[in-house]
């Protein structure tokens, strides 16, 4: 409201800046004219002549030759007294009263955004325990890894935080920085090669492929690895190699092993069964990321519905709708999302701490306003 | 809050602007003088929300608020807070919205300080202002509006181009905006003359401010420029005939001339056509500039905006204004009155040499500009550089400066070449014996360069031989010669100052370029290079961590003749968010000599390249533009009327008409 009593208030003044003059009638206006100017030059002639800087006959010239302007500007002076046209001055005072707001937000409603808070620094950098502390956090990591590189356990912190952030690059030359100042070992070998995957929009490439390898060389358990091996072959299109892979995973796996449900759903699909529907939890919506197109949204939509359904029960779930929305934004459908989050709006609406912890939330899903 | 207030400051600027084109001129038209004063209170009310805007935008630049395009684009929070300042401009759409701004000061300013003006002159010029204004707004709010807004503001912005890290950003496009905008009031006051159809001596008194203005400020921006190019890019070049180097010489060529033209027009109330066909080249050459630079068709450090559709845009303004003024031109010129009358040989008729070969110093300029670029769209890759300037230019100067000290002694009307000639005989003796010694000391170099210095010498030595001419010097006694100085007009002063500025500057461009020494190699640690009798040892190499970047800086010890002088220390500074790097040299002052020393890439063994210049006189070649600049606002405050007092006829001559 305030930015439109800006706006109000300004506009009054441009108005008022064309109306003033308008209101004043004929009074006699100081101006110059061209014979001021001669009878100045003329009295300057004296004054050089007077100083020796010119000679008397010089003078003399110059006087005649200003003369004879001074006479022909005196004629042509115009005669006739200013006028005042009352219809011309209505019109113009119309033209501002009316025109000048009209232009004004013709102009601007298309180009501007009143609605967009400003948001300098100062603010961002209070704004602490958002979304936007994480980036600032990152930031200052960054800032730090830039003034010492070997900080090993900085890159380490760093790499996994920016896989999240979705900036799988960064994050793949964070994890090199980390393997070569903390050492080797499975898993970073296995994050990177998840990093270089995830780089690659899901594909385990030739070169990640190598580092899920080593990291199977260097610990033949780890689970990671033997997740990706196991993917790689499927994407080569070995699907026995790759059901061998996962299944020995299972065997393997500790039973409340949180990936458990990813593995068997990734089994299901290429046929070697015995698979449960996983809840839907924030690793699966992420490893998701890495099927094929067909198979991740056919494995998602069915998730994602039954949580919906769930939250139009019982809407007071904040993490289960923020966990939803995120699931509409992995999916792509930003639509979806936006609908959710009015939903869930809605949902807490009386709840200000519940809201609250909403807002942030979508704010870290970048879907504030 | 910030941000929308100064986006809707600058569109109400254009709504009054669009008024302020409109309603004067109906007032005019009608003999209305409240009709006629909304000009004027509009021109202010502008000026007041451009200023809002301006500052709006600085804010947001200094609060580093991302959540504005141009900000993220431009700046970076950890800038220290004078680029935060200067970057404001440092970018394509901020620089334009300094340019409106100085445009709506300048139209303030005429309509504040513009009593002294025929109220009917006021509403004219001022609506042309406005009319520039216009175009200007919506070119900025349609192709390049700084106050866009990004709905999810990112962390961290992507910093300024770091070339323009520095503190010559600051001072050089101000001034020069100060330069090219100011010519746009000559122009709308010539514009203003050929829609009323009346010109006159007085129309000069009442411009002669406003050119001398810009004319100060655009000869202090190409020199600060000139300056700035020379230590930051590292290769100790200060002029390279670039398209954006030439596109603000070529208004301050016709600058020079519309400057010099008034005069006459002042004075004599001659070469009325001609001032107000400069008046209109010189702005519409300042237009020129500002498409060259922004349309995308050149790139250079200065061309920031390569999109097409502003391209498109400002050449259209092009057309319309320049297309528009020369029409009117043409059909009005013939009905103004024709003016004094003058001999060939006389004050005017030297006045008429200095423009006819500052203009065709001009055309040349413009020819060397523009000629490369048609042939590129041709498909002809070529480029037009220092060879053709040498050949063109540089000789239409010479010329140039030999008749310098002429002209101010010639008397007005009908002159005495002969007796000017005898009275220049001290300072023709002082060249000749310059060039005698020069040639003498060094025997090396070009042939021309101890006549060229000669040249410089003659120039200095007509600005002062006219000085004492006028003061009487060594032929009065020294007490009439004191009150004599005192009472000479100021701006006899000034163009004293300046003609001399032109020589010096010529001295400082001749030695810099004859007698230049380099040193170009690869130094390890204590590593010594003898340059121009300098010696400089590498004392080693260090890195440094600034506010948003990393250096490298290599300590020099300078000595000569085993005697320590001083320390010199070039950096070559890296830049993480725009991953480019800058080469900070190290100069040190000699007198007028400087050494500067710059750093290349470093090797793997610890060796660094290093360029090192001995640069005889070099900063004469700033120190003279500084003293033309000084002579201008010399004759800037001289608020004294000018007469030019003619020589009245002794025997029967044939007078030439003025045009």
């Amino acid at each position: 409201m305030t930015l439109w009593f800006v706006f109000a208030l300004m506009t009054v003044a441009a108005i008022f800046a064309v109306l003033l003059p308008l209101g004043r009638s004929g009074r006699a206006q100081n101006q110059g004219s061209e014979v001021a100017v001669y009878k100045d030059q003329l009295a300057e002639i004296e004054r050089d002549l007077a100083a020796g800087l010119i000679a008397a006959p010089e003078a003399e010239a110059a006087r005649v030759e200003i003369s004879r302007r001074l006479l022909a500007a005196a004629g042509s002076e115009p005669a006739s007294e200013p006028t005042s046209s009352l219809k011309w001055r209505r019109a113009a005072a119309v033209l501002a009263l009316a025109g000048l707001p009209l232009i004004a937000i013709s102009v601007y409603m298309p180009l501007g955004s009143p609605r967009l808070q400003d948001f300098p620094l100062a603010q961002r950098e209070r704004g602490a325990g958002s979304g936007m502390a994480l980036e600032n956090l990152v930031v200052q990591v960054e800032q730090h890894l830039e003034k010492n590189p070997t900080d090993g356990r900085g890159w380490n912190v760093l790499a996994p935080v920016l896989v999240r952030l979705g900036r799988f690059d960064d994050a793949v030359r964070a994890y090199r920085n980390s393997l070569t100042y903390n050492g080797e070992s499975s898993e970073r070998r296995a994050d990177l090669g998840e990093a270089i995957a995830a780089a690659a929009g899901g594909v385990v490439t030739a070169e990640a492929k190598t580092e899920f390898e080593r990291a199977h060389g260097l610990n033949a358990d780890d689970p990671k690895a033997n997740y990706f091996l196991g993917l790689a072959a499927e994407q080569d299109g070995r699907k026995d190699d790759a059901a061998n892979i996962w299944r020995a995973l299972l065997a393997k796996a500790p039973a409340d092993a949180p990936w458990r449900p990813l593995v068997q759903t990734s089994l299901a699909r290429v046929g070697g069964g015995g698979a449960t529907m996983p809840a839907l939890s924030d690793e699966t919506v992420a490893a998701s990321k890495d099927m094929n197109e067909g198979d991740r949204n056919a494995m998602v939509r069915g998730m994602v519905e039954r949580l919906a359904t769930r939250l139009k029960q019982n809407g007071d779930d904040v993490e289960g709708w923020l966990r939803l929305v995120r699931a509409y934004l992995v999916m792509g459908d930003r639509d979806k999302a936006m609908g959710a989050s009015t939903d869930a709006r809605q949902a807490v609406a009386n709840d200000a701490a519940r809201l609250r912890q909403l807002n942030e939330g979508l704010k870290t899903l970048g879907l504030d306003g | 809050m910030i941000a929308e207030s100064g986006h809707y400051a600058l569109v109400l600027a254009l709504g009054l602007a669009l008024i302020q084109s409109i309603v004067p001129l109906i007032g005019a038209r009608l003999r209305d003088a409240a009709l006629m004063n909304v000009a004027r209170s509009a021109a202010l009310a502008q000026l007041l929300f451009v200023g809002a805007s301006f500052i709006a935008l600085v804010m947001l630049h200094v609060n580093s608020d991302f959540s504005v395009a141009n900000v993220y684009e431009n700046s970076h929070s950890m800038k220290p807070l004078i680029y935060k300042i200067t970057g404001v401009w440092g970018n394509h759409e901020g620089s334009m919205l300094l340019w409106v701004s100085i445009l709506a000061s300048f139209g303030g300013m005429v309509a504040a300080f513009g009593n002294n003006l025929p109220l009917s002159l006021r509403a004219h010029v001022l609506a042309v202002q406005a009319w520039i204004a216009s175009a200007f707004y919506l070119f900025i709010l349609v192709t390049s509006n700084p106050f866009l807004r990004i709905a999810n503001p990112p962390i961290e912005g992507r910093d300024l181009n770091p070339v323009l890290q520095d503190i010559g950003l600051a001072v050089h496009p101000p001034m020069l905006y100060l330069g090219y905008v100011g010519f746009s009031i000559s122009f709308s006051f010539a514009i203003a003359a050929l829609m009323e159809g009346r010109i006159d001596a007085a129309w000069a008194r009442w411009v002669r401010p406003w050119t001398l203005v810009a004319w100060i400020f655009l000869t202090l921006g190409i020199a600060m420029g000139s300056y700035w190019a020379y230590y930051e890019l590292g290769w100790g070049g200060w002029w390279f005939w670039d398209p954006v180097e030439n596109a603000s010489l070529m208004p301050w060529l016709a600058g020079t001339a519309l400057l010099h033209s008034a005069l006459v027009m002042e004075k004599r109330n001659a070469l009325k056509v001609w001032t107000i066909l400069l008046s209109i080249l010189t702005f519409s050459l300042s237009l020129l500039g500002t498409f060259l630079v922004r349309s995308g068709v050149i790139t250079s450090v200065h061309a920031f905006a390569t999109d097409p559709t502003r391209g498109v845009f400002i050449l259209l303004i092009l057309c319309l204004f320049i297309g528009g003024s020369l029409s009117l031109f043409a059909g009005r010129a013939t009905s103004l009155k024709q003016g004094g009358l003058f001999a060939p040989i006389s004050r005017e008729g030297a006045l008429v040499l200095n423009n006819l070969l500052l203009s065709v110093a001009c055309a040349v300029v413009l020819f060397g500009t523009l000629y490369p670029l048609a042939m590129e769209a041709l498909d002809f890759k070529m480029s037009v550089g220092a060879p053709f300037y040498n050949l063109t230019f540089v000789p239409l100067f010479a010329l140039l400066l030999l008749a310098v000290p002429l002209g101010p002694m010639l008397a007005w009307k009908r002159g005495d070449l002969l007796g000017v000639t005898q009275r220049l005989l001290a300072a023709g003796v002082a060249a000749l014996v310059v060039i005698a010694i020069v040639w003498a000391w060094t025997r090396g170099g070009s042939a021309l360069a101890p006549l060229a210095i000669g040249l410089g010498v003659f120039v200095i030595g007509g600005a002062m031989t006219d000085l004492s001419e006028r003061t009487g010097l060594f032929r009065l006694p020294f007490a009439t010669t004191l009150h004599r100085a005192r009472g000479l007009p100021r701006s006899a002063w000034g163009a004293a100052f300046a003609h001399a500025g032109l020589g010096i500057a010529l001295i400082g461009i001749v030695c810099e370029t004859t007698w230049n020494s380099e040193y170009i190699a690869t130094m390890k640690q204590n590593d010594v290079a003898h340059v121009a009798g300098y010696d400089l040892k590498l004392d080693g190499l260090s890195q440094r961590q600034g506010p948003n970047f990393r250096e490298m800086i290599a300590e020099f010890n300078v000595s000569r003749d085993g005697e320590k002088i001083s320390v010199m220390t070039p950096s070559k500074r890296n830049f993480t968010t725009r991953g480019s790097s800058t080469t900070e040299a190290a100069l040190l002052t000699r007198g007028a000599s400087q050494l500067y020393v710059s750093l290349g890439d470093a090797t793997a063994d610890g060796a660094i390249a290093v360029r090192i210049y001995h640069k005889p006189l070099v900063l004469l070649i700033w120190w003279g533009p500084v003293l033309m600049a000084f002579g201008g606002m010399l004759s800037l405050s001289d608020r004294r009327l000018r007469v030019g007092a003619p020589k009245p006829a002794r025997a029967k001559q044939r007078l030439q008409p003025a045009e």
